[in-house]
């Protein structure tokens, strides 16, 4: 460490005080269609709560699946919580992803489990033991205000309850970093800020939360940081932001001169 | 440790509720498995009888070289030393003009006019060396080698060997050579069914339970905590069909015992192949298990290597 220039010290520095570090990265599906995700550069603090912004197939899901290493950057670094995504082996990426909670749009609930062992199942996989698991999960439930229905199947509960679950089980490890894609996007407006609120209170606890949606209602109402995503690039990024669709349009004309 | 353990008992139970759960799919698979295995129980059996049955036949031939009265016993056991010496031969054994006349009484036990007319010459019977063969094929060596000059000046009479009786050997031991080869192609054809059809069980369970898999794999479940399931599904497949196997056959041998009167059938030396099924009953139901075991854990890992790929292409 003593040897080293000066810069490198400071990498080391920004790696440990960055919780999600995206340095010009870019993604490529398919060479005659254009990049995906063109150089985007990003850096996320810790307990940050950040919502991303922007059109369908502006590029946001391809960040987040780069964040869950389920892509590849073509070019670019990628830091997690300290982990160096270039550094990282096939067989490790499973260590990874018990690091990072993920929400998705269509709950991934797996059906013919009872809500306890949903989320039990994400325990389940890394070796906890039952006693731990039968002392956690209540917990966790009780946080996403689900007390009460642990016996319930996923098909007997509402959309909102569902995702709830989902959440449940993606913070039951407790996670660095939670991920939600379009969390709401299947939900209507009373279930969807019930969603919402819940990951405002993980966050409050001091979980990193990056959060994708559609929805204008939601971003208003949060007023946390906003990076808005157009064709691959980072249009805005904008603290305690409040969004309508034409200010966003804005914003992207002005990203565009 | 204590996380290893309790992922390893998860792994187990897992993968016997779900081979409780897709019981259907594991009777086909196991169905397969069992008509695989008990073939090639029922050809281990058929190919040992073979060779007994040929192994027996070929330790009745020797060769007897007869010597000359005037040989001396420094001559015949630079002889018996030379023989002994040659890869050909398995076994040799020196008979002396007493001992021929001793074993030649003792063949003719019944007929005392003749042993009184040998007793009442002087013992007429050559010195004897009687030479094993190693395989059927090895007679001609050992013959070339008698014929020698060398060795031929010593004998009193040209050798005798078991040559009428040559030709049916050679047939036998042909005919139960194709068998044998039948036998392990039937084999081989049986593997490969087998391991094709469970390979495409498994592919199914895993096809119905892909979401499962995916789900697992985003919560960051290791490979062997997905595959485990699956293997010791497979395994229990082949636990099960190498005991009904072994069952089959036993309960082939005892109908057999008690409707067949005949002991042999055709070249088939049943009561050898029942000796042989008895004596060796477990050592052959380990045989069967490792079998089992190996082909449903191999079909297995293979069919679950493809869904559990990270998808990782570098553009």
């Amino acid at each position: 460490m003593y040897y080293q220039p000066v810069w490198r010290l400071a990498k080391h520095i920004v790696i440990i005080v960055l919780m999600i570090l995206l340095d010009r990265v870019t993604k490529t599906y398919n060479k005659n269609l254009g990049p995906a995700l063109d150089r985007v550069s990003l850096h996320v603090e810790p307990k940050e709560f950040v919502i991303i912004v922007g059109q369908s197939g502006a590029g946001k899901s391809t960040l987040l699946k780069l964040l869950t290493r389920e892509e590849r950057p073509t070019s670019g670094k990628i830091i997690v919580g300290g982990i160096d995504y270039d550094k990282l082996r096939d067989r490790d990426i499973p260590l990874l992803r018990r690091k990072i909670g993920v929400v998705f749009q269509d709950f991934k609930l797996l059906p013919n489990r009872t809500v306890f062992e949903n989320v039990a199942f994400a325990l389940e996989i890394v070796g906890v033991s039952t006693k731990e698991i039968n002392n956690t999960v209540p917990k966790v439930l009780d946080i996403v205000n689900l007390k009460g229905k642990e016996k319930r199947m996923p098909m007997e509960l509402s959309g909102g309850e569902r995702q709830r679950v989902a959440i449940a089980r993606a913070i039951v490890r407790q996670p660095k970093v939670l991920i939600a894609d379009e969390p709401t996007g299947n939900l209507d407006p009373k279930h969807a800020w019930d969603v919402i609120k819940v990951l405002e209170k993980i966050n409050k606890y001091g979980t990193t939360v990056l959060l994708t949606t559609h929805n204008q209602e939601v971003v208003n109402r949060l007023r946390r940081r906003v990076v808005t995503i157009d064709h691959g690039r980072i249009a805005s990024d904008k603290a305690r932001a409040n969004y309508t669709s034409a200010t966003i349009a804005v914003d992207i004309a002005a990203a565009k001169k | 440790m204590r996380a290893k353990f309790t992922t390893f008992s998860r792994i187990i139970r897992t993968g016997m509720v779900n081979f409780v759960r897709n019981m259907w799919l594991a009777i086909a698979a196991m169905a397969i498995m069992i008509v695989t295995l008990t073939i090639i129980l029922f050809s281990v059996i058929v190919n040992a009888t073979f060779s007994n049955t040929v192994q027996q036949i070929t330790n009745k031939i020797d060769v007897s070289v007869y010597l000359k009265d005037s040989v001396t016993p420094a001559q015949s056991q630079s002889l018996v030393g030379q023989l002994k010496s040659l890869p050909a031969v398995q076994h040799v054994r020196y008979l002396s003009k007493e001992d021929a006349l001793k074993q030649y009484e003792a063949q003719n036990v019944g007929n005392t006019q003749l042993l009184q007319a040998i007793n009442e010459t002087d013992n007429p019977l050559p010195a004897t060396i009687k030479i094993k063969p190693r395989t059927l094929n090895d007679i001609d060596q050992i013959r070339a080698f008698i014929e020698k000059p060398d060795t031929a000046k010593l004998q009193s009479d040209p050798a005798s060997d078991s040559g009428d009786r040559r030709e049916a050997i050679a047939k036998i031991t042909h005919a139960t050579n194709i068998l044998r080869r039948v036998g392990a192609g039937a084999v081989v054809v049986f593997a490969v069914i087998s391991v094709l059809i469970i390979f495409n069980t498994i592919q199914m369970a895993i096809f119905n339970r892909r979401d499962e898999l995916q789900i697992m794999r985003l919560l960051g479940a290791s490979t062997s905590y997905i595959r485990g399931p699956f293997v010791v599904e497979t395994i229990i497949y082949g636990i099960f069909s190498a005991i009904i196997s072994v069952l089959i056959i036993n309960a082939v041998f005892v109908t057999a015992s008690s409707s067949l009167q005949a002991t042999s059938f055709g070249l088939l030396d049943i009561s050898y192949s029942q000796s042989f099924f008895e004596n060796r009953y477990w050592e052959l139901l380990l045989i069967q298990l490792a079998l089992g075991i190996f082909i449903g854990a191999a079909s297995s890992i293979i069919a679950t290597r493809r869904y559990l790929k990270f998808k990782t292409p570098k553009r």
